[in-house]
């Protein structure tokens, strides 16, 4: 027998994102019941892990304009210039606010929020708590939702699927992960802030819990995923673990250096002009793997790198500014960056593409919502740019939890009797997978060959042919998913069925990736093929949308919103 | 895997409610690498061995705080923790102090209600409407880098719940609110933007808080991240002490 319990609206995912829209809903309507459901603890979200900071206008030598302009120039022209205007507007306030809520933001001696330099950015706009920004955000999000006692959490619960009702979203069918028990949480709106996928990779910053699942529940629901073939590789990830390094060790002034010791982003031409090491991501990824090709990469036992040099910052000022950085540092790779470089290289860290929503972070379904990194309202187009998602998670946050609530009071709950009967089937499917040892598959060999399938066909550098290999492999696997071997017939804490079902998220979103990926024969921000090394305006300026068939992944367009930004050829 | 591998006898704690009266250990001997964690040793286990064991983890950076255990015996994040440290055999059990779910899986509610008590958040004396001449014309507060300083050690705790398990008072009372929850409260009361000092003292001078600890300082050698919550127990006490006694010399100006 399946629980039901009803709320004005559902959130997906207790991050930035969720909980900021949890916060924006529940002070808003102190009347409303919001339920906010996560598959950990909201303080283990990923959200924790960000390092470098968070992007808002700060001093009075910046301006609304030029975080516009040099976000539009970051995404190579494929943000939707609506999105970008009302981002770079609410962004200082939702900083703000933030600020209001206890964040430990560091300070000038004024008194006043301190700012840093970024990659892409044109000045210092960068609001930062050291090197541990997520984490800070995250924890003072949490603790400032605590004082909320309408924020109803359901923690270590897993969603397997949303619920609607005549194409509506009227809620999600979760399994409580502790007891094994199906849930119908019924709501009038839902909010997806699950975050992204990099998990679907091999080498990636992210943690094990970032399988996209929001994106596989949309998609299954009919809900298109919009640029997924735009992966962010961050320049500088630790070799063997992927642990980020931030940005921020070249925004407080660090080089990076090749097997020669050479600055390579000033020696050679990469595009990045004279902001040589703060170039935007996908430049920066690209010198790399570059540097690698032209035999300039740096050989040892933890595989080809570059060099992350902080020597000449000296110790105060990176226990002062990066201490986290040393941490990590020395905890992952054995090396104390006051003295010695940082082996770094190119590291899958984020998913420019998501779930298709707009400036509202609403989704063609009527009462489903999506913010952050699951969502792709394409503020970030073709490439990111630096310490713009954590602020996206405040502000695409706060729309959401603002609109879902209005759309939640003007519509009505549906008929439980038959949403309790869709969460019914639903928890008979997944009664069904729990340790079921029909199938042939193991869950860890079946996501490694997902793993290397995607890091060879679509990796910083990519080619047609192979993406063509990637996509029809990426198919096959994932109809291998639907005969997982399990073992684990327990219901209490059951992790086996969480990954599989996990896994079955991911292969679906591999497919996506690839297949998208190999329809766009050009070249723009990360998305860089090799047999077309050109940007293509005039065929290919458009976003990718892909909805979900029998047969895989149908691909269809949508127009790029413009505005007075001109697309212009991008180069610093 | 470039090197010969090396064994390692892992001794793990399993139970399973649904099965077992009491929890039971399973060993397991398997290669592991040099650089390993104790982390990646439990997930060769799960992924390659025996996919039925239950843990929690997520980042591997130690930041998120999900994958705290008892290692041989000590409460250790498994992410951080070398296998280098430990010669041919090591114990992994779930952390001390609190109920087990399965496994390696702790039951940590009792944790996120104690948290909730210490008012983890800004309070302000006036309603945020009539509180706006507080803030710059930039919408914050102003705070100095000393102001930020005086608590900003104490905002660093992960909620790994090391500090729970190396408890000897959490051992014997396991109401008491324990170290971490005192710690993130001290941090709002030292926070230049908060008024809320009062209140928590308030909770502070309750039964099963501050003056429970015993000042074994064992929450302080355990935590990975040098929060050091000992000393924010024992600023707490003194902090609801002198509200106390000004309570009793300024009745009005008290608790």
């Amino acid at each position: 027998m399946i629980q039901v319990s009803r709320h004005d609206i559902v959130i997906v995912g207790g991050g930035g994102a969720g909980l900021r829209a949890a916060i924006a809903a529940a002070e808003a309507h102190p009347d409303a019941s919001i339920a906010l459901v996560s598959k950990v603890y909201p303080m283990r979200s990923h959200t924790v892990s960000a390092e470098g900071g968070a992007a808002a206008v700060a001093r009075d030598d910046d301006s609304e304009e030029l975080h516009g302009f040099d976000t539009v120039k970051g995404s190579d022209f494929l943000g939707d210039q609506d999105v970008i205007e009302y981002f770079v507007e609410q962004a200082p306030r939702e900083l703000a606010l933030l600020e209001n809520w206890g964040c430990p933001w560091s300070r000038n001696d004024d008194g006043t929020v301190s700012t840093r330099a970024f990659g892409g950015m044109t000045t210092k706009r960068t609001w930062y708590a050291t090197d541990k920004v997520g984490f800070h955000m995250l924890h003072a999000l949490f603790q400032h939702s605590m004082r909320f006692e309408n924020i109803v959490r359901y923690d270590e619960f897993f969603v397997t699927e949303l619920l609607t009702e005549n194409g509506e979203c009227k809620g999600v069918a979760a399994l409580e992960i502790r007891t094994g028990e199906f849930h119908a949480i019924l709501g009038r709106a839902v909010i997806l802030a699950t975050g992204g996928a990099g998990k679907i990779f091999p080498f990636t910053t992210n943690g094990t819990i970032k399988t996209g699942d929001g994106m596989a529940l949309a998609y299954r629901a009919g809900v298109a995923l919009k640029d997924m073939e735009f992966v962010q590789y961050h320049p500088t990830g630790l070799p063997g673990t992927g642990i980020l390094i931030t940005e921020a060790a070249r925004g407080e002034g660090g080089y990076l250096r090749n097997a020669d010791g050479d600055r390579f982003l000033v020696d050679y031409d990469y595009g990045v002009g004279n902001k040589a090491e703060l170039g935007p991501r996908d430049m920066v990824s690209r010198a790399i793997i570059q540097e690698f090709e032209a035999g300039r990469g740096i050989d040892s036992k933890v595989g080809l790198h570059a060099a992350l040099d902080l020597t000449h910052l000296g110790e105060a000022h990176i226990n002062e500014k990066l201490p986290f950085v040393r941490e990590l540092a020395k905890t992952y790779i054995g090396v104390d960056p006051v003295y010695e470089h940082i082996p770094i290289r190119p590291v899958v860290h984020y998913m420019m593409g998501g779930v298709d929503t707009d400036v509202n972070s609403a989704t063609s379904m009527p009462g489903l919502y999506a913010a952050g990194e699951v969502a792709c309202a394409s503020l970030n187009g073709a490439n990111r740019l630096g310490s713009n998602s954590l602020t996206e998670c405040l502000v695409a946050g706060a729309v959401a939890g603002q609109n879902a609530m209005d759309f939640a009071r003007g519509s009505s709950e549906g008929n439980v009797e038959r949403l309790r009967g869709q969460a019914e089937c639903e928890s008979a499917r997944v009664d069904a997978l729990r340790g079921s040892a029909k199938g042939s598959e193991q869950i860890s060999g079946l996501r490694q060959e997902m793993n290397s399938t995607m890091e060879e066909g679509c990796g910083v550098y990519r080619d047609h042919p192979s993406m063509a290999v990637a996509a029809e492999k990426a198919r096959e696997i994932r109809q291998r998913a639907s005969d997982l071997h399990l073992t684990d017939k327990s219901k209490v804490f059951n992790t086996e069925i969480i990954g599989a079902m996990e896994l079955v998220n991911m292969v679906e979103l591999a497919e996506v990736l690839a297949v998208s990926a190999a329809a766009r024969k050009e070249s723009r921000g990360a998305h860089t093929c090799r047999d077309f090394p050109k940007r293509d305006d005039t065929n290919f300026l458009y976003h990718t949308m892909a909805y979900q068939t029998e047969d895989g992944p149908r691909l269809d367009k949508k127009d790029v919103k413009l505005g007075h930004w001109e697309p212009q050829e991008r180069k610093y | 895997m470039t090197e010969a591998a090396e064994m390692m006898h892992v001794e793990v704690t399993r139970f399973d409610p649904d099965q077992d009266e009491v929890p039971k250990v399973q060993e397991y001997d398997i290669p592991i690498q040099s650089d390993w964690k104790v982390l990646d040793a439990i997930n060769y286990i799960k992924d390659e061995v025996d996919s039925s064991l239950s843990h929690r983890w997520s980042c591997r950076m130690a930041v998120c705080g999900s994958c705290g255990m008892m290692v041989n015996g000590e409460p250790k994040l498994t992410c951080k923790t070398s296998l280098a440290d430990y010669s041919g055999s090591i114990k992994i059990e779930p952390l001390a102090n609190f109920p087990i779910v399965r496994d390696l899986v702790v039951d940590i509610d009792g944790f996120m209600d104690k948290f909730r008590q210490v008012k983890p958040w800004i309070l302000r004396a006036k309603e945020r409407a009539e509180d706006m001449e507080a803030l710059n014309e930039k919408g914050t507060f102003s705070q100095s880098p000393a102001e930020l300083g005086a608590f900003k050690q104490f905002s660093m705790c992960i909620n790994c719940l090391l500090c729970y398990s190396a408890c000897p008072v959490v051992a014997n009372e396991p109401e008491f609110i324990g170290p971490a929850a005192i710690a993130l409260g001290h941090r709002y009361n030292l926070d230049s933007r908060d008024e809320g000092a009062r209140e928590r003292n308030e909770t502070f001078r309750g039964e099963g808080t501050v003056f429970s600890c015993s000042f074994a300082n064992e929450c302080s050698q355990v935590c990975p991240k040098n929060v050091d919550p000992a000393a924010a127990v024992n600023q707490a006490k003194l902090g609801a002490v002198i509200d106390w006694a000004k309570g009793l010399v300024l009745p009005r100006e008290g608790a």
